[in-house]
């Protein structure tokens, strides 16, 4: 705890010690949600793995159903919007509240384009029978992808709540707190993405 | 805190760290795309890339290292990193072992 004791006295915002210790927990509490999500999605990550190699039952595999520049696509939307939401950030502490909300706000108009492509993605496999039902391989990359879709979906949420108690609130201790943890829940999404694109997409079409 | 996270993380942070993770993601759809390497050393290449790709990430948008992140924080990841690899680790010893045995 000896570490906690040193950020405190270097912490200037500390004249409050009360509040800005609450913050602090809140932040190692979002870590450790943050952590067993990591382990839900690894774990997903083993189940697509075993099921891709063993489980296609004769149907189609990520050769013919993965699309290169898709995916590309989709990564560049995700990761752009990783880098908008910094800008958001940099933005807050400088207390620009107007370029604060715009780059909230190209963040999650990138955000809704990559969910958009997924769901194109997700419509045109199914169209052509490859839904979850079609074989073990299929179930595992719906399940996998499509919890990370769920998790960017409700991200985008969480931006336009942010926003709006941005915009009611104005730049309160509690609202730069929630602010905080949702960077690293968006930016979280973005390093879930990266094991997405190397375990599914370019090893499937190679 | 607040104030050198102010200065240390500023806008030359998250442009280093979009170059570096643009660069590398760009690196393992190229060869895939291209075809350029055997099958093997791009699936080593890949799997290089996107390590080193997570670790930007934490270290240029989450801001993780080993001054100023509070030690819990630290060590929860740790824990966690060390789960996950024996859950999958041990997932993939099982489930291979049991293919190799039951079906060839």
């Amino acid at each position: 705890m000896s570490a906690e004791a040193i950020v405190a006295t270097a912490d200037p915002a500390a004249s409050e010690p009360g509040t800005s210790d609450v913050y602090e927990h809140r932040a190692f509490g979002f870590w450790l949600y943050l952590m067993s999500d990591a382990i839900i999605f690894s774990l997903l990550f083993a189940t697509y793995v075993v099921m891709a190699s063993t489980g296609t039952d004769g149907g189609p595999t990520g050769r013919t159903l993965f699309s290169l520049p898709h995916a590309f696509g989709e990564t560049l939307l995700l990761l752009l919007s990783s880098l908008t939401f910094g800008l958001a950030s940099l933005a807050m502490k400088s207390d620009k509240r107007a370029a604060m909300l715009s780059w909230l706000l190209v963040t999650f108009v990138l955000g809704l384009g990559f969910v958009l492509m997924e769901i194109r993605e997700f419509y045109g496999m199914v169209q052509v029978g490859a839904g979850p039902d079609r074989s073990g391989f299929l179930s595992a990359f719906f399940t996998l992808v499509g919890t990370h879709g769920l998790h960017v979906t409700f991200g985008l949420i969480w931006i336009l709540i942010m926003a709006s108690q941005v915009i009611i609130k104005g730049l309160t201790a509690p609202v730069v707190s929630r602010f905080f943890r949702l960077g690293l829940f968006w930016h979280f999404l973005d390093i879930v993405w990266i094991g997405i694109f190397s375990v599914v997409y370019l090893p499937g079409v190679l | 805190m607040n104030q050198s996270a102010g200065n240390t993380h500023g806008l030359r942070t998250y442009l280093i760290g979009f170059v570096l993770a643009l660069s590398l993601t760009a690196i393992p759809f190229a060869l895939v795309a291209t075809n350029a390497l055997p099958k093997s050393s791009t699936l080593i290449i890949i799997g290089i890339a996107a390590i080193i790709q997570i670790l930007v990430h934490l270290r240029y948008f989450l801001h993780l290292d080993f001054n100023s992140t509070p030690r819990e924080n630290l060590l929860a990841i740790m824990f966690a990193t060390i789960l996950i690899v024996i859950m999958v680790g041990g997932s993939f010893w099982i489930m291979f072992d049991l293919h190799r045995r039951m079906l060839t």
